[in-house]
C-alpha cells in the first residue's frame, strides 16, 4: 500500500485537516512543507562575439521568501517576465539558485548534491503550461506513465505496473484504454490530464503547476481546475499554482503571493488579498481584471497604470514599483520597503500600505490614472 | 441608425485532406454605425474566419466563401473586385490582429509603416503624412512620438506594438474597426490600457467595432451586443446585459457557469461543460452542442439543426427549446435527485 492508496482510502480527510488552519491545537497546526528563504536567481548576460560574461545579470528572482504549508495551494501571480516560472523551477532545483535557501520537509535542497536531489525529486513534480510540447510524441500514453513507475521501482512486475497505469488514468478522468494511444490523438485538455497522471505516477507530495490551464479553452479550463482540486482533496497534495489569470488563481488558492520584477510584493489569504489589498501594485492589478458581468463592469473604476514594466536587467532603485506607482513619494525611490507582516499573516512591501485607502483618490487626482472618459485629441 | 454592416447567411469552407471543414456556417448578424459588437466562442469556433471573410482575406485555396452576402454600407463586398477591396481595406475597414509582431514588418521603421497607408489612402504627401503619424502615435499614448517614428518594431514592447497597430488602424478614420483578440498576448495592466484606449477612440471618432475575444470579461464592459459562436454557427445574439443575465442557449449558460470570477464568493464551484467541441468535418444535421448539452433529447437534438430564432426582443438563440422548457427540465432533474435521497 502506498501513500496514495492510503490517502484514497482515507477520502478527503487530509484536506479537511489542513483547511482548519486556525485551530490552535498543536497537532493540527499547519506544517511547513516548502520554505523559501531569500531566493535569488540571476542570469548572467553574455556579450560580444566570444560570449563572455559582461558582469551584468538579469535579476529574474531577487530575494523571494515564503512558506508553503502542507495541503495548501499557494497561488503565484504577476505579469509576464516577473519571475514566476523561474521561482518555481528554482524551488525544484531544475535551475540552481544564485542565492538563498529552499527547504523541503526541513531539508535544504540548495545544499543537496545532484544525487540527493535525484532521490528527492520524486516528491516534487512540475506540471507544465503547454500540454503539447511537454509529452513525448513517440511514446504511447501508457508507456509514458509507466516509465517513472519503473525507474523509481514503485511497482514490481509488468502486471502491477499496468494496473497502476490504469488506476492513474482513471484518477485523472481518462478511460483506461487511452493507454494504447499517442499524444497527438488527444485534445489539449486530455493531454493536460495525461501530464498530470504522469506527474502523479511518482507519488509526489508537492506539485509546481506552471500555468496548467492557460493554454486551454475556457470551457475546458474548468474541467482541469476541478480535477486538480479533487486530486488535492483525495491525495493531500500541496500546490504552488502559477498563473497570470487572477480569477483562476483566486478560485483555486488558499493564499496568494503577488510578484513584481523579481520580488514578492504582497502575500495574503486569497479572500483578503482580493477584499483589502495592501500594495498599490496588487490594487492596480485587481482593478485591471475584467469581470464577466456587464453591470459590475459599468460601475467599476479602473486604475490604469501608465508605462511598461521596467527591465529586470536594471530594476529601479528603492521600491521597484515606484516608477509606475500612483502613491510614490520621494522615499520610495531612495529606500527599498521591507516585506513585512501587516497583521495576521498579510505581508506587503510598501512604505505607504497604511494609507492605501487613499489610493483611489490619489489616482483620480493624476491625469490618465483612472479609467473613464477624458479628452484625448 | 442605419446598419453599417449586414452579414447574411455567410458560409466559409476549407478543403482539407480529412474533408471539407465548414468553418463558418450560415452566419448572419448586423452592426450599426458606432456600435460595438463582441464575438465570443471557443478556439476554432469561426470567429477569426468570420472577420477575415468580411475583409475578403480568406486564403484560397484551401478556403472559399461558399455563400452569403456581406453588405457594407449598402454594397455587397462579395461582388467587389480586388481593386475595390484594396481601397476599402485599411481605409474604411481596419483590422487589429492578436499578434502585432507578425503583422508589422520587422525591417521597416514604425514611421514608414504608418505613413505608407496614409499616402496610399489619404493622398498625403511625405511631410503631411509624417506629421499625421506623429499625431497618431501621440494619440495612442506613445511618448516622444517623433523620435520613435524612426525606430523598428523590435525596439517596442508588446503593449507599445499593439498601440502602433491601433494607430495604423485608425490612421484613415475607418468606419469599422475589427479587433481580433487585440489583448490576448498582453498583460492584464497593459490590456486595461489598450481596451481603455480603444473605447475612448471609438467614442471620439464614432467608429463601429467588432471585438473578438474568448474572455467574457473583456466584452462585458465594452460591447453593446454579443454574438456567441459555436462550431461555426451563431448560437446566440443579444444585447450584452440580457445575454449575461438571461442567456437562452445552453452553451452560453454553460460558459458563464464554468468561468471563475474575481468577485466570486469562496467555495462557489465551477461547473465545467463536459466533453469536447465537435469535429467540424463530421458535423451533420444536428445541434452542434448536443453531445455536451445537459438538456439534449435523443431523437430530437441529434437530428435537427436548431435555427437561430427570435426568443425575446432583440434576442436570438439557436436552441430547440424555450427557456421555460429548459428551466422545467432542470427542476425535474433536481426533483428526481431529491427522490433518491432516503
Ligand atoms: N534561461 C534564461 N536565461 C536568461 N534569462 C532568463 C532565462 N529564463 C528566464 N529569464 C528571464 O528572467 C525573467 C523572468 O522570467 P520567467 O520566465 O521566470 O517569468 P514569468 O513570470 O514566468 O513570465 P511568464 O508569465 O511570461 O511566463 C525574464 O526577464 C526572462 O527573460
Ligand atoms: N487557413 C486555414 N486552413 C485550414 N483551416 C482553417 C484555416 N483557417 C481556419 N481554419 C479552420 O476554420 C475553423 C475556424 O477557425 P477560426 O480561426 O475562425 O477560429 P477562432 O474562433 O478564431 O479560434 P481561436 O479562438 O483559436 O482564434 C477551425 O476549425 C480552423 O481549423
Ligand atoms: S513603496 Fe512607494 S512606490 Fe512602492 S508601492 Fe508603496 S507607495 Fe508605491
Ligand atoms: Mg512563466
Ligand atoms: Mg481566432
Amino acid at each position: 500500500m502506498t501513500v496514495y492508496d492510503r490517502q484514497l482510502a482515507n477520502g478527503a480527510a487530509t484536506k479537511e485537516a489542513t483547511m482548519n488552519k486556525t485551530v490552535p491545537v498543536a497537532s493540527d497546526a499547519p506544517r511547513p512543507l516548502v520554505e523559501v528563504d531569500d531566493l535569488k536567481v540571476h542570469f548572467p548576460l553574455r556579450g560580444g562575439i566570444l560570449g563572455r560574461p559582461t558582469g551584468e545579470a538579469i535579476k529574474a528572482v531577487d530575494g523571494v521568501s515564503f512558506t508553503i504549508f502542507e495541503g495548501e495551494t499557494l497561488g503565484l501571480v504577476g505579469e509576464s517576465g516577473c519571475g514566476k516560472s523561474t521561482t518555481g523551477r528554482a524551488i525544484l532545483q531544475l535551475r540552481r539558485p544564485t542565492g538563498g535557501h529552499v527547504r523541503f520537509e526541513g531539508k535544504d535542497l540548495v545544499q543537496a548534491s545532484d544525487d540527493e536531489m535525484r532521490a528527492m525529486r520524486r516528491h516534487m513534480q512540475l506540471i507544465y503550461q503547454d500540454p503539447y510540447s511537454s509529452l513525448n510524441p513517440r511514446m504511447s500514453v501508457g508507456d509514458m506513465i509507466a516509465e517513472p513507475i519503473r525507474v523509481h521501482g514503485l511497482r514490481v512486475g509488468s502486471v502491477a505496473v499496468k494496473d497502476r497505469v490504469q488506476e492513474l488514468l482513471e484518477l485523472v478522468g481518462l478511460s483506461p484504454d487511452f493507454a494504447e494511444r499517442f499524444p497527438h490523438e488527444f485534445s489539449g485538455g486530455q493531454r493536460q490530464r495525461v501530464g498530470i497522471a504522469r506527474a502523479l505516477a511518482m507519488e509526489p507530495k508537492f506539485l509546481v503547476c506552471d500555468e496548467p490551464v492557460s493554454a486551454l479553452d475556457v470551457s475546458i479550463q474548468a474541467q482541469v481546475i476541478n480535477l486538480m482540486e479533487r486530486l488535492q482533496d483525495r491525495l493531500g497534495l500541496t500546490y504552488l499554482f502559477i498563473a497570470h489569470g487572477l480569477a483562476v488563481v483566486k478560485h483555486i488558492s488558499d493564499r496568494i503571493a503577488v510578484m513584481y520584477l523579481g520580488k514578492v510584493v504582497e502575500l495574503a489569504k486569497a479572500s483578503e488579498l482580493y477584499t483589502s489589498p495592501k500594495h498599490p501594485y496588487t490594487r492596480s492589478l485587481l482593478s485591471a481584471v475584467p469581470i464577466p458581468d456587464p453591470k459590475v463592469e459599468k460601475s467599476r473604476k479602473r486604475i490604469i497604470l501608465q508605462g511598461d514594466v521596467p527591465s529586470p536587467l536594471n530594476p529601479p532603485a528603492g521600491c521597484r514599483f515606484h516608477t509606475r506607482c500612483p502613491m510614490a513619494v520621494p522615499k520610495c525611490a531612495a529606500q527599498e520597503p521591507p516585506f513585512v507582516d501587516t497583521g495576521s499573516g498579510h505581508f506587503a512591501a510598501c512604505w505607504r500600505s497604511d494609507e492605501i485607502q487613499q489610493m483611489d483618490v490619489i489616482a483620480e487626482s493624476k491625469p490618465n490614472m483612472l479609467g473613464g472618459p477624458h479628452p484625448i485629441v | 441608425m442605419t446598419n453599417l454592416l449586414e452579414v447574411r447567411n455567410l458560409t466559409v469552407e476549407f478543403r482539407l485532406e480529412k474533408g471539407v471543414v465548414r468553418a463558418v456556417d450560415d452566419v448572419s448578424f448586423t452592426l450599426k454605425r458606432g456600435e460595438t459588437l463582441g464575438i465570443v466562442g471557443e478556439s476554432g469556433s469561426g470567429k477569426s474566419v468570420t472577420s477575415l471573410a468580411v475583409m475578403r482575406l480568406i486564403p484560397n485555396p484551401p478556403g472559399r466563401i461558399a455563400g452569403g452576402e456581406i453588405i457594407f454600407d449598402g454594397k455587397n463586398l462579395l461582388d467587389a473586385t480586388e481593386k475595390e477591396m484594396r481601397r476599402i481595406r485599411g481605409k474604411r475597414i481596419a483590422m487589429i490582429f492578436q499578434d502585432p509582431m507578425s503583422s508589422l514588418n520587422p525591417v521597416l521603421t514604425i514611421g514608414r509603416q504608418i505613413t505608407e497607408s496614409l499616402k496610399l489612402h489619404m493622398d498625403m504627401g511625405g511631410r503631411a503624412a509624417e506629421l499625421r503619424a506623429t499625431e497618431l502615435l501621440d494619440l495612442v499614448g506613445i511618448p516622444s512620438a517623433k523620435k520613435r517614428l524612426k525606430e523598428f518594431p523590435h525596439e517596442f514592447s508588446g503593449g507599445m506594438r499593439q498601440r502602433v497597430m491601433i494607430a495604423m488602424a485608425l490612421a484613415c478614420n475607418p468606419e469599422l474597426l475589427i479587433a481580433d483578440e487585440p489583448t490576448t498576448a498582453l498583460d492584464v495592466t497593459i490590456q486595461a490600457q489598450i481596451l481603455e484606449l480603444i473605447g475612448q477612440l471609438q467614442k471620439e471618432l464614432g467608429t463601429a467595432v467588432i471585438m473578438i475575444t474568448h474572455d467574457l470579461g473583456v466584452v462585458a464592459g465594452m460591447a453593446d451586443r454579443l454574438l456567441v459562436m459555436y462550431a461555426g454557427r451563431v448560437v446566440e445574439d443579444a444585447p450584452t446585459e440580457p445575454l449575461f443575465a438571461d442567456p437562452r442557449m445552453p452553451y452560453t449558460m454553460g460558459l458563464l457557469n464554468s468561468i471563475p470570477r474575481l468577485d466570486e464568493r469562496k467555495g462557489a464551484e465551477l461547473v465545467p461543460i463536459p466533453g469536447l467541441p465537435p469535429d467540424l468535418t463530421r458535423l451533420g444535421k444536428e445541434c452542434p452542442f448536443h453531445p455536451r448539452c445537459r438538456f439534449a433529447v435523443k431523437g430530437v437534438c441529434d437530428v435537427t439543426v436548431p435555427p437561430l430564432r427570435q426568443v425575446a426582443e432583440e434576442h436570438k438563440a439557436a436552441c430547440l427549446f424555450n427557456v421555460d422548457e429548459l428551466k422545467a427540465a432542470d427542476a425535474n432533474r433536481s426533483a428526481a435527485l431529491m427522490d433518491l435521497v432516503p
